[in-house]
Parts: C-alpha cells; sequence; structure tokens
C-alpha cells in the first residue's frame, strides 16, 4: 500500500516536470509552425535582413532588430558604470548601515511593475527631453534611459553577490599585507568576480532585448531603422505588441512570429552562454 | 598613478550610488506628489455605492474596481494552474532526478525563465487562435488563457524556488527521518518540504507578484479597456497594469490621468511589498527572478 502510494507520488512530480519541458519546447515549434507561411514566401535571408514594405509585399524584420539593437545595447552599456559603482559601494566601500540600506532600495527596485516605469518615463522624463532636444519626444534616448534604470538592479544583485562570494581567505590575506579597501576591491575580489559578474551582465542585456513595455510607451515605435537617438523606434518586442489581429492569415500579422523567433533565439543565446561561463568557474574553483 | 586611479574608482563609485540612488527617489517621489492626492473611494468605485459594487449588485463605470478584481482573478487562476504543477516539479528535480535528467531541466527552465514575456503572450495568443479555429469558436483571447500564459510566465521560478531550498537543506535534516524508518515520500512530506517551506513560498510570492505586474502578457491575450468584472473564464477582462498603459496612451482629462496615477501607486504598492516580503523571507534565492524580461 505504501509502496504504491510512493511510485504514484513518483509518478505525478515526474509528470509535471514532463509537461513544464514539453511547454518550453512548443513555445519555440508553434513559433516556427505559425511563421512557416512567411519562410516559404520570401528568401530565407531576407526575412531578417530585408527592409519593412508591405505594399511590396517586403516584410523583413531588420528595421526592429536594428532598433532592438539601438535600444539595448545602449541601455546596457549606460547602466554597466552605474551598476558598477553601486555593487562597489555595497560590497565594500559604504558602511554596514548604507550597504543594509542600498540592498534593500535595490531588492525595492526589482519590485517596481515596468509598467510604472514607462508611465512616469511618459510624464517626466518626456517632457524634459521634449524641451532639451526638441522633437516629439518620444525617441530611442527616452527608452535608453528608462530601460538602464530598469535593469541596473539585476547587474547589481549579479555583480555583488559575485563580488561576495570570493573567498574571505584571499581577502584577509590582502588586508594583511597592508591593502586598503579600494585595492582589495579593485586587485583581489574584483579578478576572482569576474565570471560571475560577466554572467550578471549578459543577463541584464537579455533582459533589455526582452523588455516590451518600456520601448513600446517610450520609444514611438516608427517601423525604420533610427540613425540617431533623437529619433523614434520600433523594437521587435513592440512590434509583436502593436499587432492588429483583424486578419490571421495575413503574411504582416506572421511576421510577428519572425520576430518572436528572433527574441526566442537571442534570449536562449544568452542563457546558454551564461551557463557555459558558470561552468568553468566552478572547474576553475 | 596607481594611486590616482584607486581613488578616482571610489569617488566614481560614489558618484554613481547617488546618481541612482537620486533617479529612484526622483521617481518615486514624483509618482507620490502626483498620485496620492487621487487615491481615494472615489477613484475605486467611481460614483458607484462601494458596498453594492462588492457584492455585484451595482456596475463601476468610472473606477479601477473593475481592473482590480480582473488583476486578482488571473493572479488566482495562474496560481492555482502553476503552483501545484511547478512544486511538484521542483520536488523531482531535488529529489528523484539523476544528474543527466537535472542538467538538462535545469537549463530547459533557465531558457524559460529567459524568454521575453511577450513571447510568452505571442504563444497564448496563437494558442488562442488555435483553439478558437479548429474547436469551438466561442473560444479567443480570454481570463482563462491569459492565466495560462502567466502561468507558464512564472512557472521557472516556482521550480527553481523550490528545488534550490529542497537541495540546500543540510544533509544532517536530509537523513534523520530515513534513519528513523521513513520511506522516501514520507521524508519528503513530513521532513524535507516543511524545512524547506519559506524558500518555497517565496518562490511562490515572487510568482504572483510577476503574474499581477506583467502587461505584455496580457496585451496579447485579452486584457481590454472596458469589460466591467470579468463573468466567466472565456469573458474578456479588465486588469490594473493595463489601465495604466491605456491611460498614458489615451487619457483625455486630467481626471482620467490623475486615476492614472492612483492606479500606478496601488500597483507598485502591491508589488513592491510583495517582492519585499519574498526577499524577507529568504534572501538569496531571487536571484533569478531577474533573468525574466
Amino acid at each position: 500500500m505504501i509502496f504504491s502510494r510512493e511510485t504514484i507520488a513518483k509518478n505525478v512530480f515526474l509528470f509535471c516536470t514532463l509537461a513544464s519541458t514539453v511547454t518550453i519546447s512548443s513555445i519555440l515549434l508553434f513559433m516556427i509552425a505559425l511563421g512557416l507561411p512567411l519562410f516559404q514566401e520570401s528568401s530565407f535571408l531576407s526575412i531578417w535582413t530585408g527592409p519593412w514594405d508591405p505594399y511590396q509585399g517586403l516584410y523583413g524584420i531588420r528595421p526592429m532588430i536594428s532598433g532592438t539593437l539601438w535600444i539595448a545595447l545602449p541601455a546596457t552599456a549606460l547602466s554597466l558604470p552605474l551598476s558598477l559603482g553601486t555593487s562597489f559601494v555595497i560590497t565594500s566601500l559604504g558602511g554596514r548601515e548604507l550597504r543594509r540600506m542600498l540592498g534593500a532600495l535595490v531588492r525595492f527596485m526589482t519590485g517596481i511593475p515596468t509598467v510604472i516605469y514607462g508611465f512616469v518615463g511618459i510624464f517626466l522624463l518626456m517632457p524634459l527631453i521634449r524641451e532639451g532636444f526638441g522633437g516629439a519626444g518620444m525617441c530611442v534616448l527616452a527608452a535608453v534611459i528608462v530601460l538602464a534604470i530598469l535593469i541596473s538592479p539585476t547587474m547589481i544583485l549579479f555583480f555583488s553577490d559575485s563580488l561576495l562570494s570570493v573567498d574571505p581567505g584571499d581577502v584577509q590575506a590582502a588586508k594583511a599585507l597592508g591593502a586598503d579597501r579600494a585595492q582589495r576591491l579593485l586587485y583581489i575580489i574584483m579578478p576572482k568576480a569576474l565570471n560571475g559578474m560577466i554572467s550578471g551582465f549578459i543577463l541584464a542585456l537579455g533582459r533589455a532585448l526582452g523588455d516590451t513595455l518600456i520601448s513600446l510607451m517610450l520609444a514611438g515605435n516608427a517601423i525604420r531603422a533610427p540613425r540617431g537617438f533623437l529619433e523614434p523606434a520600433r523594437t521587435l518586442t513592440a512590434h509583436i505588441a502593436l499587432v492588429n489581429a483583424a486578419d490571421f492569415n495575413s503574411l504582416e500579422f506572421r511576421s510577428i512570429f519572425t520576430c518572436g523567433i528572433a527574441l526566442y533565439l537571442f534570449t536562449t543565446t544568452a542563457v546558454i552562454a551564461v551557463r557555459f561561463i558558470g561552468r568553468k568557474k566552478s572547474v576553475m574553483q | 598613478m596607481q594611486g590616482f586611479a584607486e581613488k578616482a574608482v571610489v569617488v566614481f563609485s560614489w558618484i554613481m550610488t547617488i546618481l541612482l540612488c537620486l533617479f529612484v527617489f526622483l521617481f518615486i517621489g514624483y509618482l507620490l506628489i502626483q498620485g496620492l492626492p487621487s487615491l481615494g473611494r472615489e477613484l475605486i468605485f467611481g460614483q458607484a455605492d462601494p458596498l453594492q459594487a462588492l457584492l455585484g449588485r451595482a456596475r463601476v463605470f468610472d473606477g479601477i474596481f473593475p481592473a482590480i478584481v480582473g488583476t486578482l482573478c488571473l493572479v488566482e487562476l495562474s496560481a492555482t494552474l502553476a503552483v501545484p504543477v511547478g512544486v511538484c516539479s521542483g520536488i523531482y528535480l531535488a529529489e528523484y532526478a539523476g544528474p543527466g535528467m537535472k542538467k538538462l531541466s535545469g537549463m530547459f527552465f533557465d531558457i524559460l525563465a529567459g524568454i521575453p514575456s511577450i513571447v510568452i503572450g505571442l504563444f497564448g495568443f496563437s494558442l488562442a487562435v488555435f483553439l478558437h479555429n479548429h474547436f469551438d469558436d466561442r473560444i479567443g483571447p480570454c481570463l482563462l488563457i491569459s492565466s495560462l500564459s502567466l502561468a507558464i510566465l512564472v512557472l521557472p521560478y516556482i521550480v527553481r524556488s523550490t528545488q534550490i531550498s529542497l537541495e540546500e537543506l543540510s544533509p544532517g535534516i536530509r537523513r534523520t527521518g530515513l534513519a528513523l524508518g521513513a520511506n522516501k515520500l514520507q521524508n519528503i512530506t513530513y521532513v524535507l518540504i516543511p524545512n524547506a517551506l519559506s524558500g518555497i513560498s517565496s518562490g511562490i510570492i515572487l510568482a504572483v507578484g510577476r503574474c499581477a505586474e506583467d502587461t505584455a502578457v496580457m496585451l496579447l491575450t485579452g486584457v481590454v479597456a472596458t469589460a466591467g468584472v470579468p463573468s466567466s473564464l472565456l469573458s474578456q477582462y479588465e486588469a490594473l497594469p493595463f489601465y495604466i498603459y491605456y491611460i498614458s496612451n489615451q487619457y483625455t482629462n486630467p481626471e482620467e490621468l490623475a486615476g492614472g496615477y492612483g492606479a500606478s501607486l496601488i500597483l507598485l504598492g502591491v508589488c513592491a511589498f510583495l517582492f519585499m516580503l519574498a526577499y524577507g523571507m529568504k534572501k538569496h534565492l531571487s536571484y533569478w527572478t531577474l533573468y525574466r524580461a
């Protein structure tokens, strides 16, 4: 009796695991299946790199890929120094009380809903940009600034975590040799924590690539590759969100699945890269 | 020269920290100043009588009551779908799975955690269209489809937090029950799960927080601006985050805008509370909530 209950429980657990795994694979399969008509209609390469011109029957997603990169890369680059500085203060430069408070602040930031970042961005940042630089205010720059703040807690938490996980023995040894806080941080802790920090950076980049609401609300959504920070842009994510579901079978509609596949591939590559780096780290220790 | 570089790093770090704090305080302060005055009965229930609205006898037209109810239904449904499956998978991975299975599924869940939420929304949307075309044309983007997509979205948090908090338990705790003659299942239900409960529940709370705020998924799976209190699983619904998005786009007068600020403040309060609660219960579990875009 007890034995059979044990077996049943085990099988239930196994079934749940398999169900979850199947779901994940089916997301990709679903998108490939639904995007298929577009792949048959035009050449494989032109879908990714070609221009967007529905009147000519061209549904390349290059403007969206370019918009995504124009927003995600500068946002991550802008977030990097902010996060580096803050994680230095959280892990070694600040006093005990300050560290605790900063840690709480960063955790609080992870709990702020994305839509609220966008909402405040529209009404607080947009007028400033409109006055400072002219134009409509809906542009790459606005999205970059808000996105940089949005992803910084990800980076800060990963950075501080890997900075704190360095063997305290090494740090004490350096301290005994007379190294001050900044020296310990720069020459002992940083080099050892580098792998973990790179992971955090990649994950934050993945977040920036995959964020929908900020670019949807702030970047202006014009289907045209941006040529500067003050021009509007549409990201892959925003393109999916803005789809008009009226005609499910049109090729224009199918293009959102190519966007979906592109995003899936971008973020999956990031996750696999992080796992690879993580494994190298554990081998080294 | 080296000394100068070291000093520069210290100064730079402090400037960056101050800058970040400044951003956050400006942000929250702005929201508080704009949102606080509009908080009140009027914001939630509009002109309707609160008691009648709560009992479902009166419809609320100019308040955010339907959006709040919609969000609660959504969270409730997704949690019902995701928590049992997630916790069971977590238990299997921690206690039964071999190393190969562990590695493979670990990668799967990391990938799922990294997929942008809009892609999962797109999946839900396609599923709705598929069901509509092949089974029953009453099915469209609706509350049920949204909850399903949100459940998929938060599944990895629940699985991994369950798995990690079970694996973290010390070998002493793990073996005592077995040594006293408990079988594996008894050991799991009476010893391991109670001991890992704080970690598991912090994962669930984080999942609930994500369900309440993820606008991108809702956007594609059936949220609308005016639907009233949802009447069935297959009906469209309103939700708080979508209301905020909608107002930012479509507001026509200052009162509506003030409503948007009020709603933002409520949503911020709820989500920040849930996240802080989860962090308070278990500090280290939460890093990979952040994988999610």
